[in-house]
């Protein structure tokens, strides 16, 4: 998640933003991330070949009529592998982000509003978790655990946790001292109630700009895994894996490897314009809107 | 100072136990016997218990912990039950290549991304600075190992300049060596320059509306001067810090870089002992890799404090 944080610390003294209105950009990465979402969700229904049916004959072919991609190493159907890809990527990049969300949110809210002991704990554990490169513990805890779609989220979602209650800290300290919090507290409100009424619809905005980055960065680390062969296993097309199975082919059929790399960039890509766009409309810092 | 580095020391020794526990509870609670993959094939009920016993894997969680805790302050890793490398000798043995990608890798970094955040802080806001902005945007999006196939792709398939994989030791041939290393390490700084300028760009775009900047402009410095002697200083304290936390990462090698480009460093180390289930260097190596990180973090923070006087007399 490192790349997250820098992003996030980032302190932009760039001039006052000119459009307020959704820009162009915006809405061309909306739009793709509803249609491979869609394709993925309909992937059975389309009129596609089998994702795992190989054609020994017709391997590596280039784009055809007959397969728009054309076939892989082994002459199974490329455009058919993407589609079934997107759902390991989207299912992993969507779910893993959400065991960060709720329990980084809900760890980062308390802490923030606490304070005292337990936000020392909460910050002195959320520095711990990341002292080890994510990465490196995703690819261990795997290995034991076993190599599965539930496992992957499971870990990924959990290094997640850290980076969500940074975020969830930082705008809860942020909030606690305005006006109507303290107007809620000395109205009598509870403790539960000030954090479910009052600062939970508050943080919920800039949590959810940064689960879409997180979704982004968690189809990167999906695609890691798989790209070394420690993701989900074969036969299942998965992003990652196939860009790895495509590089061993980079001489002969160079688009083995570009189709899945270029339609994983572009739905990260997607994440990141979309989380970027709605993080700076949620940012609380001055000059940010 | 010296206050401020007790105070940096006593936080980093919880930090140091509390990561040494987490890689010895991922190692031992997580589902799987040790003493079973060991003897592999020819486990028997007989078999696994004795050497259960023999490795101390029958004791309470807790004394296990001490033990290999004690073990390791000492210096003693463990050994491969595969190779019988002890895993201090393996991480030795792969550190230097880890080292020289690091260092390859931030130099490059850097050379791209200081002149390109100077250039985009003086022109701040214009075309050049909102095209490398949104391309260091878009490259956050492009993970090194679709960095790595187009590199290799480029200079190794198309143009045939560079060799796609492979090692040459730099006592054999120290040009043959920078070769080897020339696509991993443009590889990791392609990947750190976005981040750097960024970074660069917004503290010194602050720098340049400061009054001494103003100062120097009034005296008729040459821009350039203004630029590299009076700006850059002040406004590099961010960068020092992401520099320094990429190295901490790098440390503990570039798992995915070195694993394509076939360099035998820290990160091989560990896919290859994921791979083979050699869970004692897998657990030597994870506990190297982050107290690595945490403690060269803990550097980074001391020579940040002697950058900025502010840090160390706790007024920023």
């Amino acid at each position: 998640m490192a790349a997250l944080d820098v992003a996030n610390d980032t302190i932009e003294v760039a001039p006052v933003r000119k459009r307020r209105g959704p820009g162009l950009l915006f809405l061309c990465a909306s739009g793709w991330i509803v249609l491979i979402v869609l394709a993925a969700a309909l992937a059975d229904l389309l009129p596609m070949p089998s994702p795992t049916d190989m054609d020994m004959l017709g391997k590596r072919a280039p784009p055809s009529a007959e397969h728009l991609l054309g076939t892989d190493n082994l002459g199974r159907d490329m455009l058919s592998r993407l589609i079934h890809g997107a759902r390991i990527s989207l299912t992993v990049g969507l779910l893993a982000p959400v065991i960060g969300v709720v329990f980084g949110g809900a760890l980062g809210l308390l802490a923030g509003y606490f304070r005292g002991r337990f936000e020392v704990f909460a910050v002195g554990g959320v520095d711990v978790l990341l002292a080890f490169p994510p990465l490196v513990l995703a690819l261990a805890v795997t290995a034991y655990l076993g190599q599965s779609i539930m496992n992957l989220t499971l870990v990924i979602g959990v290094l997640g946790i850290p980076a969500f209650t940074r975020v969830a800290r930082a705008v809860t300290l942020s909030l606690s001292e305005r006006e109507f919090v303290v107007a809620a507290r000395a109205l009598g409100a509870t403790h539960a109630r000030i954090l479910i009424r009052e600062l939970l619809p508050n943080v919920a905005l800039p949590l959810l700009a940064f689960f879409l980055l997180g979704v982004a960065v968690t189809i990167v680390v999906e695609g890691a895994l798989s790209f070394l062969g420690l993701g989900v296993p074969p036969p299942a097309p998965s992003w990652g894996s196939m860009i790895g199975e495509g590089r061993e082919a980079l001489e002969i059929a160079p688009w083995l490897a570009f189709f899945p790399a270029g339609t994983m960039f572009i739905t990260v890509l997607a994440f990141n314009v979309v989380g970027d766009t709605l993080r700076a409309l949620t940012d609380p810092r001055p000059g940010a809107l | 100072m010296i206050a401020f580095v007790g105070k940096r020391l006593l936080y980093l020794v919880p930090v140091l136990l509390a990561v040494t526990l987490l890689t010895f509870l991922i190692a031992s609670l997580l589902p799987g016997d040790l003493a079973y993959t060991m003897l592999g094939d020819q486990a028997t009920p007989e078999s696994v218990a004795a050497l259960r016993k023999q490795m101390g894997l029958d004791l309470p969680i807790w004394e296990r912990y001490l033990r290999w805790l004690g073990n390791v302050a000492l210096g003693d890793f463990g050994r491969s039950f595969r190779t019988g490398e002890t895993v201090l000798a393996a991480v030795l043995d792969r550190l230097p290549v880890s080292i020289e990608l690091m260092i390859l890798a931030e130099v490059f970094g850097l050379a791209l991304g200081i002149p390109l955040a100077i250039l985009c802080a003086v022109k701040s806001g214009s075309a050049i600075d909102r095209f490398l902005t949104g391309l260091a945007f878009g490259k956050l999006s492009l993970p090194s190992y679709m960095v790595a196939i187009l590199l290799i792709y480029l200079f190794a398939v198309q143009l045939n300049w560079l060799p796609a994989t492979g090692y040459v030791p730099l006592g054999e041939d120290p040009l043959g060596n920078l070769r080897s290393f020339l696509l991993p390490a443009l590889t990791l700084a392609f990947a750190e320059w976005p981040v750097l300028m960024r970074v660069l760009r917004s503290d010194m775009i602050a720098t340049l509306q400061e009054d001494y900047i103003a100062m120097a402009k009034a005296k008729g410095l040459r821009p350039a001067r203004i630029l590299l002697v009076h700006a850059l200083k002040p406004s590099s304290l961010t960068l020092v810090t992401v520099t320094g936390i990429n190295i901490g990462r790098l440390i503990g090698g570039a798992l995915i870089v070195e694993t394509i480009f076939a360099l035998p460093g820290i990160g091989r180390l560990l896919v290859g002992a994921i791979y083979a289930r050699d869970f004692i260097i897998l657990q030597g190596v994870v506990l190297f890799v982050a107290a690595g990180f945490v403690i060269v973090n803990f550097v980074v923070d001391m020579l940040y404090a002697v950058l900025d006087p502010r840090i160390r007399h706790g007024r920023a």
